[in-house]
């Protein structure tokens, strides 16, 4: 029997990420931290005012409004684009001259950089010269999106699912790829039905992929700044004032560094909290469906 | 290197030492008992040692937080009592 070695010598290996993680992220958090208990005007001066920032953004309704708006908007968005993105997936050829086709037909809203979409969905909502905005005003729809909450909402929306449904789409259809043929092969013998098929082989062999889709969703639209910045600045009034805006607003807007980083801890915790629930949930399912499914 | 840009304060330092003592100290307990000592426990799925380090620092936090929502007057003290207790629950049980 051959004896696994054992080389702790190894984790020298990691020091370069380690340090370049520290440098990127560790010591701006740890100044986040020491910010959120001081108050400044400037100067590299600070003065300790204890929990009072924390206090005062827990009980703010500014900071609960931005919240359950940033909690409502990843809660739609993954609703939608993670069935979306599974039937997208399905859908697709597996064979042919289709495949590379609608490959790259998939990636190329993810090659756009997400000012860009931004500006893009701001000019085609537009409904003076628009052609979305416009086409529907001559259709008789009530659509402004500078001034009709619902319809900024809509259209973040629209713009988010355009924009990120297709790495849902390459990830599940990464999935799909890797199954077999045998199983698909057992399951017509066994006269299994397609949504027998989908419930027992595919969706258990896409768990995995299916995660990190979305983890990566929920992550990127829970800090989603750029696109509705572009569209909307946040308005009409503060209806899509998402909790990344709101923050940038009270960091840079106003200044007021100790409120915005006691904010972004909280922003943090909360961030962590639901992606360590998602990963514990799914990578059990996962585990489960491996132990006792197919 | 002039650190004055990053606003240190004792507390602050204070809590950044205790959490890095933490990790040194979860250092030297796997390389004294590797394998991270999984269990199953009232999560009902498997947790390391590494694990129920993470659950207590998050639940820990959360549980300060609550606090100062809940008691902005009453000492953070009590809230950190809390939490200690819910570490040792997390150890014991999860």
């Amino acid at each position: 029997m051959i004896e696994k070695q054992v080389n702790q010598k190894a984790w020298f290996m990691v020091l370069p990420v380690f340090l370049l993680v520290a440098f990127s992220a560790i010591i701006p958090l740890m100044t986040v931290v020491n910010y959120a208990f001081q108050d400044t005007f400037g100067s590299n001066q600070f003065y300790w005012v204890g929990l009072d920032w924390f206090k005062e953004i827990i009980h703010s309704e500014r900071f609960h409004d931005a919240f359950f708006r940033q909690v409502a908007f990843s809660a739609i968005i993954l609703t939608i684009e993670i069935p979306l993105g599974v039937a997208i997936a399905l859908a697709m050829p597996k064979k042919g001259w289709g495949v590379p086709v609608c490959l790259i037909s998939m990636a190329l809203p993810l090659l756009i950089p997400w000012n860009v979409v931004g500006t893009i969905w701001q000019i085609f909502a537009r409904v003076d010269i628009g052609l979305l905005g416009h086409t529907l005003t001559q259709l008789g729809i009530n659509y402004n999106y500078t001034q009709d909450p619902v319809a900024a909402w809509i259209t973040i929306i629209v713009m988010d699912v355009w924009h990120w449904t297709s790495l849902v789409v390459l990830l599940s259809y990464a999935g799909l790829s890797s199954i077999p043929d045998v199983y698909y092969q057992a399951a017509k013998i066994d006269g299994a039905s397609k949504i027998s098929i989908f419930r027992y082989i595919q969706l258990p062999k896409m768990q995995r992929v299916l995660l990190i889709a979305v983890l990566l969703r929920f992550m990127d639209s829970f800090m989603i700044y750029t696109e509705p910045f572009v569209i909307t600045g946040g308005g009409p009034g503060n209806s899509t004032t998402f909790m990344s805006i709101d923050l940038v607003k009270m960091a840079i807007g106003q200044f007021d560094l100790g409120p915005a980083a006691a904010m972004s801890l909280l922003y943090f915790l909360v961030i962590l909290l639901l992606s360590w629930v998602f990963y514990t949930v799914m990578s059990n399912i996962g585990e489960e469906s491996s132990n006792g499914g197919v | 290197m002039n650190l004055s840009w990053m606003a240190w304060t004792l507390p602050t330092a204070i809590f950044f030492i205790t959490i890095f003592c933490i990790l040194v100290t979860m250092t030297i307990w796997e390389y004294k008992s590797p394998g991270g000592d999984p269990r199953v426990g009232v999560l009902r799925f498997e947790t390391t040692r590494g694990d129920r380090v993470f659950v207590s620092l998050l639940g820990s936090a959360f549980i300060h937080i609550i606090w100062l929502a809940l008691f902005p007057s009453i000492s953070l003290w009590c809230a950190f009592a809390i939490a200690l207790i819910y570490v040792c629950a997390v150890f014991k049980w999860v």
